[in-house]
């Protein structure tokens, strides 16, 4: 069978499995749509984090992110896994003992407003729409690229997938799609890295691979190959960073306390029994998205080596299949600037901007661009985001392996995708509509409100999908830096500090909020130009601002809980309550 | 059974109960106890203690080795690696599983040794 029959199967199979699951796994409660009914297995609910989390970026750009960056690319890494730690001893638990269904109820109910709760549902609703914004996109490259069919349709079926489980099932239905997309997108993401390290390496364990030898080359490992072929190249060693070490530290640290703050990461906890089983789970889902993550690595500097060797100094026309393929949806670009119809790779800008093709072939059969070349020698363009995607085509894996790979990619961004919408419903018709609006609401009509929202945010990412807004890859940052500077300060000070009230915690959040916002868009929209290390505050990047946002969040919290009143005592015993597992309360007065 | 009732209004006035809560914890056999101010506060302390300690590893792996010693430690030869790398791009993150399982699973020792366990 060919590479795209074998693909239309396997991606056939896995979507018909989704959708059993789904019938399977109907909401009769709101308790069932919102938390699957608080009865879920550790280890399953490990599994389904792990989905939930690991998102088109996890599996399609992030090892090729970290290729091009090298040691930099460790911010990833540190900061989307250590972030668990934090849920785990600090968030998780606590919020499990809550016993309510979305993170403004325990904001909304710990500072005794309705305000915070507001607060928290913007926050909420901006970072989840950014975030399902680029699940869609990562769609729309698998499909574009393996199945052959239009982007636009391509996102069209992907919705009317997780419209079906989502709305169905809601988060018992993503539940356990979820626990069969983790197993999807691990096999997908593992065969393909074992193979290649076998090949480079001649150890099957991508992890050992990375820092084994060569084969053919005694003497010589993975990395030390890779710092000499880059360094030849007039790039920087793999091994050694570019960034500042204060920015790298401020990058790692706003992606772990953002990582922590996200709303559809916290609400996957609300689903296991009991307080113990949360601590559990969270470390069940760390093992389950470290195996991607420690493998990541060695996939990113497999594929990084295997590119090199397989463009540089080639015929553009002895060129592999793939070449051309990635290059037909302007993915890569050859600008043969010195016209000897070889491909030179190297460090730089081959040209400005994105390929702008012009619909005519040139000398060599390449398609011509109409960029203005740069000066240095590098005639290559290629986007990050094929890496992983590519990389079976180009260590020349069987067809199955690639087709498999497809079926990951899907898996990773749809389940990604389900979680962001239900968090979004959830936030519509529990904390606008019930708490807020119409407190009338029988959980029969409040159900229905949740089903109707899930259709809505489905059809405004479906929206955001084909007609992705031109700034989504620059606001990536803009979910985690909110999330740590806003969302993740307000739900810690809450359990941790009984002194923290209203005043404060909501000044806190504005503060963060607002001033990682200002930021962000300052360097990103406003002036561009300038963002550079020079030009940052303390040379901290928009991508680690929210570090500092969220220590203004701290410093005013604590500054303006200082000056106003103590919360009220019914809070205070709310905060003794969250912070044992069991029991009916804290007696006070030993009467 | 009337005086236990009223013994348990009583206590009600200065229990904090969330029970209109839709998405309480199962049952645990604590559940129906009200606990001593000092049992609680002494296992707050235990557990903030056991935090603070785990928190210090969490932060000298990652952020210590992994970004502010790296270049020290990318001296030192590691399987292969240069050590700082293998702590930036593996290392930290078996540490941080191993994190959460010793808090797991200490957390249950402090907590029956409290009384406050949810054991069923």
């Amino acid at each position: 069978m060919s590479t795209q029959g074998l693909t239309y199967l396997f991606v056939g199979l896995s979507f018909a499995l989704y959708i059993g699951i789904a019938i399977w796994s109907r909401a009769g409660s709101t308790r069932d749509f919102y938390v699957a009914g608080g009865g879920v297995h550790p280890v399953a609910n490990g599994m389904a984090t792990a989905a939930d989390w690991m998102s088109a970026a996890s599996f399609i750009s992030m090892a090729g992110i970290i290729a091009f960056m090298g040691y930099d690319g460790s911010v990833y890494l540190l900061g989307w896994t250590g972030g668990y730690v934090l849920l785990a001893l600090l968030l998780a638990p606590y919020l499990r003992k809550f016993g309510e269904f979305t993170v403004p109820d325990f904001i909304g109910e710990r500072y005794y407003s309705r305000a915070a709760r507001i607060v928290a549902v913007i926050c909420l609703i901006f970072i989840s729409f950014t975030y399902v914004a680029g699940q869609m996109r990562g769609v729309g490259i698998v499909f574009s690229r393996f199945l052959e069919v239009d982007i636009n349709l391509g996102v069209l079926i992907g919705m009317a997938v997780v419209f079906v489980y989502a709305v169905l099932g809601g988060m018992k239905g993503i539940t356990y799609t979820q626990v069969a997309q983790y197993c999807v997108l691990i096999f997908a993401y593992l065969v393909p890295a074992i193979f290649i390290s076998i090949l480079i390496t001649g150890n099957p364990v991508p992890q050992l691979g990375l820092g084994a030898e060569v084969v053919n080359e005694p003497g010589v490992s993975v990395l030390q190959k890779l710092d000499l072929t880059l360094q030849d190249l007039g790039f920087a060693a793999y091994t050694a960073g570019l960034k500042d070490k204060i920015d790298v530290f401020a990058i790692t640290l706003a992606l772990m306390a953002g990582t922590a703050g996200l709303p559809h990461v916290i609400v996957r906890f609300f689903t296991v029994p009991k307080v113990s089983d949360a601590r559990l789970s969270a470390g069940y889902a760390l093992i389950f998205i470290a195996l991607l993550y420690t493998t990541a690595p060695a996939v990113a500097a497999f594929a990084r080596l295997n590119f090199v060797d397989a463009v540089h100094q080639t015929d553009y026309q002895e060129t592999p299949g793939w070449f051309s393929n990635w290059e037909g949806i302007g993915l890569i670009g050859w600008l043969d600037k010195n016209d000897d119809g070889k491909i030179q790779y190297g460090a730089g800008a081959p040209f400005e901007g994105t390929p702008a093709f012009n619909g005519e072939r040139g000398s060599s059969g390449e398609r011509k661009l109409t960029n203005t070349p740069t000066d240095n020698a590098n005639e290559v363009y290629v986007d990050r985001d094929i890496m992983v995607l590519a990389n079976p085509e180009i260590a020349q894996l069987p067809g199955w392996v690639i087709a498999l790979v497809a079926a990951g990619g899907l898996a990773a961004a749809l389940s990604t995708a389900a979680g962001l919408l239900l968090v979004i419903s959830t936030a519509v018709s529990h904390d606008l509509m019930k708490r807020t609006f119409r407190p009338d609401l029988s959980d029969k009509q409040e159900l229905a409100y949740a089903r109707i929202a899930a259709a809505t945010a489905i059809v405004i990412a479906g929206y955001l999908g084909i007609n992705p807004p031109g700034f989504v890859a620059q606001v990536v940052a803009f979910a985690f830096g909110l999330a740590a500077a806003s969302l993740f300060p307000a739900i810690f000070l809450g359990i941790f500090f009984k002194r923290i009230n209203k005043q404060g915690a909501i000044a806190g959040m504005l503060t963060g909020l607002v001033f990682t916002f200002a930021y962000i868009a300052y360097f990103k929209f406003m002036a561009p130009e300038l963002n550079n290390a020079a030009h940052w505050w303390f040379g901290i990047s928009p991508e680690g601002i929210g570090t500092i946002g969220m220590l203004l969040n701290f410093a005013v919290a604590f500054a303006v809980s200082a000056v106003t009143a103590p919360p009220p005592e019914k809070v205070q015993e709310l905060v003794d309550d969250i912070r044992i597992p069991s029991g009916a309360g804290v007696a006070h007065d030993a009467h | 059974m009337a005086e236990s009732d009223d013994q348990r209004q009583a206590d009600d006035a200065h229990v904090y109960h969330h029970d209109e809560a839709g998405n309480r914890p199962v049952q645990g056999h604590h559940d129906a106890e009200v606990i001593g101010e000092q049992a609680v506060s002494s296992y707050w302390r235990a557990n903030i203690r056991l935090l603070l300690g785990l928190l210090a590893v969490w932060f000298i792996t990652s952020f210590g080795f992994g970004i502010l010693f790296v270049d020290e430690l990318n001296k030192i030869p590691f399987f292969g690696f240069d050590m700082g790398f293998w702590w930036a791009q593996q290392g930290a993150i078996y540490v941080f599983i191993i994190l959460i399982f010793v808090y797991a699973i200490a957390m249950k020792r402090i907590e029956r040794r409290h009384g406050v366990d949810d054991d069923a």
